[in-house]
């Protein structure tokens, strides 16, 4: 892109006014400048995971103290695995089911840090993965399923029974599939679906 | 690095998967099998007081805990799908119902997520609002939990101390925000009220009371022989576990890992202040026990600088637009460091006056993963020591 601007910039210089037009320009050029300043600990550590898997993730997005990853359900255990073992994250903080009916897929956020690696005390690794949404959900036996991440973070072991009795979304692995706020003889959908009206509203 | 933590609770679940679908789908409770002629199953709630608003399924073999199973739910309200159908002022008044004594601490990842997503900036000294609101708010959830620890270890004195005391602190909210306990003080743009007159010697007279009288603690409660002997070395999470397990807060502390979200991620002024971050090694019920108290004095440090150092005039409060509307499609998550330990918001916005979808990541519902691990051998009279002691409020974690 410099080139090219490079270019106008020559273009430009033999007409008129090369003063004023050099300051209007840049204006134009800032958001593609920002885009190049990202914060460097961050990109370093977006670099590292795109390097491993190359085309299998996707970089969502990188913020001061936040990267974000998008990656397919196929390979979600294996980034989860080298972001443990390469990256030196230790827990998940939070687990999140987004549903998205327009698309048909329930996005599971995961939003992990790290205690023993001081340097990455402030950051927060969110990867972000889809399971199919099904119209009519049987949670646990239709195709909405995910592979747990339980046994590379322990720590997301009552997340995920969450998810399963918010979302219908089932881990497979997941030792201990079982509900656990809703009551007992929830007969309902997944109540955190677009879909689960609110009486009233 | 391992990953299988020694877990080897007898529980139908970790033998077999279950299916919640299918009709052999048993409710928490009835999927604990019985395994032994000798062991027998005991429900602590949710009625029980001992258990707060929730259920321990417990396995007994004569006096010593097996198994536990909890069973959180009994107050789920649903915060999370309200939200979503709320706009972004109206959700304010809500959200903090699930810690009503910590209502600052917990409305505050949300208000500065929607900062973010709304790009605004704070003014100074709603900035130093907002600290003071957020200590003080911290030392009256700490003296709550406190009051229960100490009435659930039999020791009354340390119930009425605390609840005596907090009333203190309650009056300082009060003159600020008008409210006792829901104050829904913190607003995206700032604070909703400035202080009100001479109000900052008011609060420096009380807070400095209140330091004083939480320091007598120590003589009746925390040398206290009877107090030792019960919690010393009683349900002892390792260090390793603790980082493994994901806990946070005063429990994570306890085992040896410095980890405060003021420190380690400062928002708003909190890298301007003085104070330090509370770690003990032992890990146990004691430790667990102690460090909220001690944070309560750091608490008192930072509102006694905060009282200092606040600008003297100016705006507390930016103007909004009508309906708030985020820029387009875009997430946030921020976290700050509650009563309790890292509290997290995970807001979603697609450009609407309310948020697609609103996550509140608890650390009472991240510390309840411990309880199994550290009930496992214990005495079962030591059940609500080790407990309470996990700094475990139940309707935050089922919000």
């Amino acid at each position: 892109m410099s080139s090219d601007s490079g270019k106008l910039a020559i273009d430009s210089k033999p007409e008129t006014k090369p003063e004023t037009k050099p300051e209007t320009k840049p204006v134009v050029k800032k958001p593609e400048e920002k885009s190049v300043e990202l914060p460097k600990f961050e990109k370093d550590i977006s670099d590292k995971i795109v390097e491993k898997f190359g085309d299998k993730v996707e970089v969502a997005f990188v913020k001061k103290d936040r990267v974000g990853i998008n990656v397919s359900r196929e390979n979600v255990h294996d980034v989860a695995k080298f972001i443990r073992d390469g990256l030196n994250y230790d827990h998940v903080e939070s687990v999140s089911g987004v549903d998205y009916p327009q698309n048909k897929e329930i996005a599971v956020v995961y939003h992990i840090g790290s205690y023993s690696d001081p340097s990455l005390a402030s950051q927060i690794l969110v990867l972000s993965t889809t399971a199919q949404r099904e119209e009519n959900p049987i949670p646990g036996h239709d195709a909405t399923k995910l592979p747990t991440l339980r046994d590379i973070f322990y720590s997301v072991e009552f997340h995920e029974r969450e998810i399963f009795e918010m979302f219908g979304v089932y881990f497979e692995g997941h030792p201990d599939n079982r509900r656990l706020l809703l009551p007992e003889d929830w007969a309902d959908i997944p109540p955190l679906r677009k879909d689960f009206a609110i009486k009233g509203r | 690095m391992t990953t299988e933590l020694p877990r080897d609770i007898k529980l139908a679940s970790s033998e077999k998967q279950i299916d919640q679908s299918s009709s052999n789908w048993l409710p928490p409770g009835l999927a604990l099998q019985k395994v032994d002629e000798k062991i027998m199953t005991l429900n602590v709630g949710p009625q029980h007081p001992g258990s707060g608003h929730m259920r321990l399924i417990i396995q007994i073999d004569g006096d010593y805990i097996v198994a536990c199973d909890p069973d959180p739910g009994y107050v789920h309200r649903g915060e999370e799908k309200m939200a979503e159908y709320r706009n972004y002022i109206t959700n304010i008044p809500h959200l903090e119902r699930p810690v009503i004594h910590d209502s600052c601490n917990i409305l505050y990842p949300y208000v500065l997520g929607v900062e973010e997503l709304l790009g605004i900036e704070v003014p100074e000294r709603a900035k130093y609002l907002r600290v003071i609101g957020a200590e003080i708010n911290r030392c009256i959830y700490i003296m709550y939990w406190l009051a229960i620890y100490g009435i659930f270890l039999g020791h009354s004195t340390m119930f009425m101390w605390p609840t005596g005391d907090r009333e203190l602190l309650i009056d300082l909210m009060e003159k600020m925000t008008g409210a006792r306990v829901t104050h829904s003080h913190f607003v995206p743009g700032g604070v909703r009220n400035d202080l009100p007159a001479n109000f900052e010697d008011v609060c420096l007279r009380q807070v400095n009371y209140f330091e004083k009288r939480i320091k007598e603690y120590a003589a009746v409660f925390y040398d206290n022989p009877i107090l030792i002997s019960r919690t010393k070395d009683t349900g002892v999470l390792s260090r390793q576990d603790a980082i493994r397990l994901g806990t946070t807060g005063s429990v994570l502390r306890a085992s040896g890992v410095d980890f405060d979200v003021r420190k380690k991620e400062p928002y708003d002024v909190y890298d301007e202040f003085d104070f330090e971050s509370i770690v003990m090694k032992e890990g146990d019920s004691y430790a667990r026990s102690k460090v909220p108290w001690l944070d309560m004095m750091e608490s008192c440090r930072i509102i006694k600088q905060a009282l200092e150092k606040i600008p003297k005039s100016g705006s507390v409060r930016v103007k909004l637009k009508p309906n708030p509307k985020g820029k387009g499609f875009d997430t946030v998550y921020k976290r700050v460091e509650s009563g309790r330990g890292s509290l997290g918001c995970y807001i979603v916005s697609d450009a609407k006056p309310e948020p697609y979808r609103l996550k509140l990541s608890v650390p009472s519902f991240r510390n309840l993963i411990a309880l199994p691990y550290l009930l496992k051998g214990e005495k079962l009279g030591n059940m609500p020591a080790v407990y309470w002691s996990l700094n475990y409020w139940p309707v935050e974690a089922d919000r």
